[in-house]
Parts: C-alpha cells; sequence; structure tokens
C-alpha cells in the first residue's frame, strides 16, 4: 500500500511541475467552455425585435414600453400579421417577435391569466435563449405588479417558439459534447502520455524490475487523473450552471455518478492506448485521431447522428462519448432518471470492463 | 554464483545474442565488454528478467529468471542504459520514490548508499534533471542500491559521462563490491576493461573471450611494436606495402605494428621506415591492450 | 607534417549569457591539415565554442576567423566551408546513401556531374560504390559514421568538425575511421574533434582541453602526457580539471 502511495504521490509531482500539463488539465477545459459558450454574441444591448400586438391595449403597450426600456430590445417593427415574421427572420432583421393574444389586458384582468408568444430565430440558439429569457423576466415581473379584481396571483402565460432550430442546438447542446471531449482529452490522452513517457526514458525498466505490481501501476497512473477529471466535471458543471444557466433538472449525484463513469471509461482507454503505443508521440497521435476526431465527429456532439449516413450511424455506436452524451442530457436537461438512462450505464461499464481486460491481457511484465 | 548457458536471442532475422554461455562468481565485479550492437543490453535484459530468451537458460543462484521472475526481481538492482531517474522529481524524491516502491526507507538502507550519495546530498532539493552527468549517474547509482540487492546490473553507466566522473564512478564500484554484492556491468570502453575482476569481450552476440583483463591481454602472443610518427598516413601505407607485415593500425597517438616473424626487432622496423623516408619518433614493443587482443579475436 | 598556413584563429574570445561566462578568453590557432582535438567535460564550454566556429552563434567579444571569414560578420560564408558530423544525427535513415549524398551536396550547391564525380569517386574509395542505393536503415554503426563522414566531406569543405564521432563503434571500425581522418587530413582538410572520450583525443595532432569556459592546456597528447609524467589522456584529464 505505501508502494502505491509513493506512486501517487510522484505522479501528482509529474502533474504539478509540468506547466504545460497543468494547462491543459485546468485552463483549457475553462476556456474550451467559454469558446463554445460564446460562439455567438452575447452582448444582448439592442437586439432587434418585431412587435405582433393583437391586443392594442394598456397592458401590451406597457410591457412593449418596458422591453425597449430595458436596453436589451430595440423595436425595429410592429407587425400586423403572422405572415410577416418568417421573412423577417429569414431576412436576418429581426431575433424575436413577440405576440400578444387579442384582448390580452382584458384577459388578465378578469381571468388573472392571458398569455403571450415569444417566437425566436433560434438558428443562433444561445442569443434566442438569452432573448427569450429576458423577455420572460420582464413580462412576469409586469404580472406580478398587476392588482387584479379577483385577488388571485396573475400570471401571464408566456410560450417560447424556437424557429429553425426546435431542439435548441447551443451553449446547452455543447455542454455534454464538451464534457465529453475534456474528459477524454484529460483521462485517456493524458494517462496514456504518462505511461509511455516512462516506456520512452527507461523508468519503466526499473517499475517493472521493482517488487510494484502491474496492477499498482495502473492504478498508481489512473487515480491521479482520475481526481483531476473529476475537479474538471465539477467547473464545467458549475460553469454551466452559473455562468450559461444551463438547468441541472435531474439528480446531482446521478450526473456526478454518469460523468465519474464515463471518466473511467476514457482512463481505461488511456491505459490501452499506452500499451500499444511505445512512445508519447505514438500515444499523442492515437489520443488525437482515435479518440478526439470520433468524439467530435460522431458522438452527435456537433452533427446529429440522425443526419449521418447509414454506416456512419452504426459506427456511431462504438463511440463511447455518443452514450454519455445521450444520458447527460437526459438528466441534465430531462431531468430523468436511473430509469431512463440505464442502458446508456450498462453500455459504459461494458467499455470499461472492456478495455481493461484488453490492457491487463496486453500489458507485458517484460520489454520485447 | 550465474550461470548462463547456451542463451540465444533472436529478434526476427536477426540473432542478438548467440548461444552465450558463462559463469559468474558470487561477490564479482564482471564487465560485459563490446561496441554497440554486441547485444550486451539484450544479454543484460535476459539475465534481469526483462527479456524472455529465444533459447538457453540462465540460473541466478538457482533462480530462472523465466519462471522466478517475481523472486529475481526483488533481488536485483538495476540502471538501465538510458538515464531512468524522474528529472522533475528532486535528488531526494527520487530516492525516497524507489525507497518506497521497493519496500524500504532511505533511513534503513542509508548506510549502503552513504559513500556514493554523500556527494550529492548537498543537491538533495536540486531537479534530477538539472544536475551533471557524473551526479546523475550518481543518483542513479544510490536508487539502484537503496533496497540491498543482491545483485548490481548496470548497463552503460559510463556511456556519455566525462573522464572524472567515470573515474569515481569506478571507484564506488570497487569499494560496493567489498561488501560482497555482486556487479554485472556493460561498456563499449575496452579501456574499462581493466577495472573489472573479469571481463567478456562481445561481438555481434557471441561471447569472444572471457577472463581476467590481464588473462586477455596475455592471449595475445605476437611481438607488438607501437610506432610513434607524425606522418601517421604515409607511416600506415608504406607499412601495408611491407612483405612481412601482419597488421598495421592506428592506436591513439602511435600505430600498433605486427609482423609476420617471430624475431622481428625494433631495429628492423626502424630501417625499413628510414627506407621508407618516414621520420618518426621511435619504434618501440609494448605489451598489448585489450583492444589490441579485442581486434585478433575478431579476425577470428 | 609542418604547419604554416592558419585556418582557425580565435583571439580573445568571449561569451557570456547574462552572468555566466561560457567562453573566456579563448586563444588558439588551428593548422591547414591538422587533426586538432577539443575536449571538455560537460559543459566545460566546448559546445559553445564549437558553435561560435561554425558561424552558429556570434561571440560576445573577440574575434574567430575561419577558413578565411569572421564567424560574427560572415557567418554564412564560414558555413559554406566547413563540414559537419555529429554522433547524434548523421544520415536520414529512410533514404539511400545515394539519396543522403545528393542531399547534402545539393545544399552545397554541388550538382549534376559535378556531385556525380565526386560521389562515385568517394564511395569507390570506401569499396562501397555497389551499395549506394541501399538504405542507410539496414547499415552497420560502422558504416553509417564511415558513410556519414564522406557524405561531410561531398562539398570540398576547408574543415570538418566532428561531434565524438566514434563512441560506441567496435576497435576495427573505430581504426578505419580514424584511417579515413587520417587520409583526409593528408589531403589538406581540417579536422575538428570535439569529444569527452579521452581515447578519441589520442589521436589527434594536438589537443586543447577546456574547463570552466577557459582553455587548460593545448599540446600534443604526447607532450600533455610527459609534461604531468602520467601514462593515459585520462589522467591528464582528471589532472587538469579537478
Amino acid at each position: 500500500m505505501k508502494q502505491l502511495q509513493a506512486f501517487i504521490r510522484k505522479e501528482f509531482k509529474h502533474i504539478f511541475r509540468d506547466g504545460l500539463t497543468v494547462l491543459i488539465l485546468f485552463v483549457m477545459p475553462i476556456a474550451q467552455l467559454l469558446i463554445f459558450g460564446y460562439v455567438v454574441s452575447t452582448e444582448m444591448r439592442d437586439a432587434h425585435i418585431g412587435i405582433l400586438d393583437h391586443a392594442r391595449d394598456e397592458a401590451t403597450r406597457e410591457i412593449t414600453r418596458r422591453m425597449a426600456a430595458s436596453g436589451y430590445f430595440k423595436i425595429d417593427a410592429m407587425l400586423s400579421s403572422e405572415a410577416q415574421i418568417e421573412p423577417a427572420f429569414r431576412q436576418g432583421r429581426l431575433k424575436m417577435v413577440v405576440v400578444f393574444e387579442p384582448g390580452f389586458s382584458q384577459r388578465l384582468q378578469k381571468d388573472g391569466t392571458a398569455s403571450v408568444q415569444l417566437l425566436a430565430d433560434a438558428s443562433d440558439a444561445n442569443t434566442a435563449q438569452l432573448l427569450t429569457g429576458y423577455s420572460n423576466g420582464i413580462i412576469q415581473k409586469f404580472a406580478m405588479e398587476q392588482n387584479v379584481a379577483s385577488g388571485a396571483m396573475p400570471s401571464i402565460h408566456t410560450q417560447v417558439r424556437m424557429f429553425y432550430n426546435e431542439a435548441l442546438k447551443g451553449v446547452f447542446m455543447s455542454v455534454p459534447g464538451l464534457m465529453a471531449m475534456i474528459l477524454m482529452i484529460v483521462s485517456a490522452m493524458m494517462t496514456s502520455i504518462s505511461i509511455t513517457r516512462e516506456k520512452e526514458f527507461g523508468s519503466m525498466e526499473v517499475l517493472l524490475i521493482s517488487p510494484l505490481k502491474p496492477w499498482q501501476i495502473i492504478v498508481g497512473k489512473v487515480i491521479p487523473y482520475l481526481l483531476l477529471a473529476f475537479v474538471n466535471i465539477l467547473t464545467i458543471l458549475s460553469m454551466s450552471y452559473w455562468v450559461f444557466q444551463m438547468p441541472v433538472n435531474g439528480s446531482l449525484a446521478l450526473l456526478l455518478g454518469v460523468s465519474t463513469l464515463f471518466t473511467l471509461v476514457a482512463l481505461s482507454l488511456g491505459i490501452f492506448i499506452s500499451t500499444v503505443a511505445s512512445n508519447q508521440m505514438v500515444a499523442m497521435f492515437i489520443s488525437m485521431f482515435a479518440l478526439m476526431l470520433p468524439t467530435i465527429l460522431l458522438s452527435g456532439f456537433i452533427y446529429p447522428i440522425e443526419n449521418m449516413p447509414w454506416a456512419l450511424q452504426v459506427l456511431s455506436n462504438i463511440m463511447p462519448p455518443k452514450w454519455f452524451i445521450i444520458a447527460i442530457k437526459r438528466i441534465m436537461l430531462q431531468g430523468g432518471g436511473m430509469e431512463y438512462i440505464w442502458k446508456e450505464v450498462l453500455i459504459l461499464s461494458g467499455f470499461v470492463v472492456l478495455f481493461i481486460t484488453l490492457s491487463v491481457k496486453r500489458f507485458n511484465v517484460r520489454i520485447g | 554464483m550465474i550461470t548462463i548457458h547456451q542463451l540465444t536471442k533472436q529478434f526476427g532475422p536477426v540473432t542478438a545474442v548467440d548461444r552465450v554461455s558463462l559463469t559468474v562468481n558470487g561477490g564479482e565485479l564482471f564487465g560485459f565488454i563490446g561496441p554497440d550492437g554486441a547485444g550486451k543490453t539484450t544479454l543484460l535484459r535476459m539475465v534481469n528478467s526483462l527479456m524472455l530468451p529465444t533459447s538457453g537458460e540462465v540460473s541466478l543462484w538457482g533462480l530462472n529468471p523465466v519462471t522466478d521472475y517475481k523472486q529475481v526481481r526483488t533481488m536485483i538492482g538495476y540502471m538501465p542504459g538510458k538515464f531512468s531517474l524522474y528529472l522533475d522529481l528532486t535528488v531526494e524524491e527520487n530516492l525516497q520514490f524507489f525507497a518506497s516502491v521497493f519496500g524500504t526507507t532511505v533511513a534503513e538502507n542509508y548506510h549502503l548508499i552513504a559513500d556514493i550519495y554523500s556527494h550529492i546530498e548537498l543537491f538533495k532539493h536540486r531537479k534530477a534533471g538539472q544536475l551533471s552527468g557524473g551526479m546523475k549517474q550518481k543518483l542513479a547509482l544510490s536508487c539502484a542500491l537503496i533496497h540491498k540487492p543482491r545483485l548490481l546490473i548496470l548497463d552503460e553507466p559510463t556511456t556519455g559521462v566525462d573522464a572524472v566522473s567515470r573515474g569515481e564512478f569506478w571507484e564506488m564500484l570497487r569499494k560496493l563490491k567489498h561488501s560482497g554484492i555482486t556487479i554485472l556491468v556493460s561498456t563499449p570502453y575496452m579501456d574499462e576493461a581493466a577495472l573489472c575482476d573479469r571481463v567478456a569481450l562481445m561481438q555481434n552476440g557471441n561471447v569472444l573471450q572471457v577472463d581476467t583483463p590481464i588473462g586477455i591481454t596475455q592471449g595475445f602472443t605476437r611481438p607488438l611494436f607501437a610506432i610513434r610518427t607524425q606522418h601517421r598516413h604515409e607511416a600506415l601505407q608504406s607499412l601495408r606495402g611491407w612483405e612481412y607485415v601482419h597488421k598495421v593500425y592506428p592506436y591513439g597517438e602511435t600505430l600498433h605494428y605486427i609482423d609476420h616473424r617471430q624475431g622481428v626487432t625494433v631495429d628492423d622496423i626502424e630501417a625499413y621506415l628510414s627506407v621508407c623516408g618516414i621520420a618518426h619518433q621511435g619504434v618501440q614493443r609494448v605489451a598489448p591492450g585489450i583492444e589490441d587482443r579485442f581486434m585478433e579475436l575478431m579476425d577470428g | 607534417m609542418t604547419h604554416t598556413e592558419t585556418v582557425i584563429t580565435v583571439s580573445h574570445l568571449y561569451k557570456k549569457f547574462g552572468k555566466f561566462t561560457a567562453n573566456d578568453d579563448l586563444n588558439f590557432e588551428v593548422y591547414r591539415g591538422e587533426i586538432f582535438g577539443f575536449l571538455g567535460a560537460n559543459g566545460a564550454g566546448k559546445t559553445t565554442a564549437m558553435r561560435i566556429l561554425c558561424g552558429l552563434s556570434s561571440p560576445t567579444s573577440g574575434t574567430a576567423m575561419v577558413a578565411g571569414y569572421n564567424v560574427a560578420e560572415q557567418p554564412e560564408l564560414v558555413k559554406r566551408n566547413i563540414g559537419y558530423m555529429s554522433q547524434k544525427f548523421s544520415l536520414y535513415e529512410d533514404l539511400t546513401i545515394w539519396e543522403n549524398m545528393r542531399l547534402y551536396a545539393g545544399i552545397y550547391g554541388v550538382t549534376g556531374k559535378a556531385f556525380r564525380d565526386r560521389a562515385e569517386n568517394l564511395l569507390s574509395e570506401l569499396h562501397f560504390l555497389n551499395h549506394r542505393h541501399e538504405l542507410i536503415a539496414g547499415l552497420s554503426l560502422g558504416w553509417k559514421q564511415k558513410l556519414a563522414f564522406t557524405v561531410a566531406l561531398i562539398h570540398r569543405p576547408a574543415i570538418v568538425f566532428l561531434d565524438e564521432p566514434t563512441g560506441g563503434v567496435d576497435p576495427v571500425t573505430r581504426r578505419q575511421f580514424w584511417e579515413m581522418i587520417y587520409e583526409a587530413a593528408h589531403q589538406g582538410t581540417t579536422i575538428f574533434v570535439t569529444t569527452h572520450y579521452m581515447d578519441e583525443a589520442e589521436y589527434c595532432d594536438r589537443i586543447t582541453i577546456m574547463a570552466d569556459g577557459k582553455i587548460k592546456a593545448l599540446d600534443t597528447p604526447g607532450n600533455l602526457k610527459a609534461s604531468m609524467g602520467v601514462e593515459t589522456m585520462n589522467e591528464v584529464f582528471v589532472g587538469l580539471t579537478r
């Protein structure tokens, strides 16, 4: 046990003494999340919107006024019919249209409830998300301030509709993919490089000659990266939650559990790569081309799997990130519990068993 | 005692080690001397259990590195040819790491390495990557010794190390030998053979000869002459054209000359050189070096 | 062998990196056709000095003339007139002997018939012309060394710099290599050998020993050994650098 401890301590020293490693481990995930999160400008001043006011009453005028005064929006057009909405989006003139139902004020006063539709051009998913969010805030605040005859809490029902991108693939969608990618880099690439480095420098020969058992060498390499990957998971999740207001609708514990499981997949893959690669450069290339590209291209991270050719769809099934992304989307966005993701969890566990078995088989207590 | 019997290692079509048989006595400082590619590293790796032989056997005090590799590994201290320390760890951290990995502590076996480690202890907080070649080598040796091995295997420990550090290193090995440890060391430097108890001269996977350094040079029986001249190129050409020449080749700042005739004298050679008009600063009968014998053996 | 023509002149050469003085007032001359050994431990400053002489780095002060050119002012002309061979890197393993020769010759502007004549001549001397289309990777270490030296001579440089040329080769090949060097020196090429192997030093006409950035000694191996009353260059080196 003492041997393992000494080994793990040594690994941490390697990691923290190498500036580049620290950068990859801690700065890169944050930078990537920010880049992906802000691919669309979040400069929310003066977004051009249109108003389609079927009511034209006191309340709708007041909401329109407040929206214009917020500084977020610039009322660009007062539309007169639904038919004008699509062309305006197509031309890129408007980012959002607010549609008030007929008799808005009246219904609000009498029934205590009225509804408004927020139609957004979601080809720019991030902006659409923010615009509808802000509008909703203004509308709900207005609703709260109304004194209604019935004495009940007034409510304005907002109905959001995203044009062009109903599934809203924006930052919410990129967070799961990003987590998959970062965990792959941190776990698979860094572990495989750190093991092959020992082979390259000849220290592996001394480790093999020592009473350290192969499993101790492997566990000693895995534990530091498992911990660091967990730190990364927490960083990414907190940033998505606080910076990008991404919801965590499901259980946080389950989310962390699945992420840790995926980290294990990546780590076992990293170990497997190191048993195949003879030096750091080979390990790096295998990680880049065998892991990163499929993670990005075939996991549904960027290109929807449904739109891929049949052969690639089949291929995507053997990409561990695909299952991870499906699982955490279910948890985060749809609030799904274990009963909805057991299949993905099972598949990911299968990958761990597979790669560990292959690695143990291939791990050589000798050289050549 | 170490017995190597008909040991062979084949890499595809290449025979790296070819039916080597020899024994090393307990407590001996035994050298494997030969150029790069002679098979020294492969041989040592088969002895220390890191490589499986294609055929043949090794016995380390009755243990077989193929089947008993776990026990074998606990009794070996090993310094691979490539510098194997962690350059980003300090001197002290390296030593502590290897001590823990071998299930011991620095304090427990400090007496074993005190002599060597004291040279570098002053720099114990310096990273191994910032040490000079000689200091790295001392640290690597300390790390290989920290678990009190019965057998120390050093693969080209002096390659790339300057003359002063090489001298110090061999001095350390001699001291270690007195503590009863058996040492196998490989080196491409012929002059280091003289520092071993016995050596095996290796070339192309074969052992040419196993003997004490003196025994090896005594195997060279022809009269050998050293010719000192500034005109080495011309002298070589002229001597090669002489009917009595057996061999002539550069040897340090001199040329070594071997004649066909047993009774050849210095005067004969000097006379020939003056006939050829080659100025020289003396011809001397000299004792052969390891390299002279090595070349004779290479000729078969 | 009387040396009259000077091909390297170094006077009051200093190279400083910040506060650290890597070369401290170096002064020496190397003659045409001489085999000049440049020895020192790692970090003694020999690599720095050699980089300056090859035109890769400028001196902080002092002058170095190599093959008639000032290394600080005409480094490109210096580079054209020298050859270089190191044990660490010499020839491209995945190219044939002939392709390697053509590459290096081309770099120095030796092409066409001039190249073919020269390359065939050099390979014939080695009795290796029939092997010219073999890959470097398949050759023994000894042959690689000999070919690397040949390639370094292909543009007929005035000076060839050799960095630890014969470490790790067998005694027979090593002697063949030194004989090639003697031959080249005999034809007027100056050979500048940097090494920390003392037995390599014994083969040089004259040697300098560097330590702590300074030249500690400069003489023939025989005179150095005699002056210190020792048998080997190893002992000379240990005596001078301790």
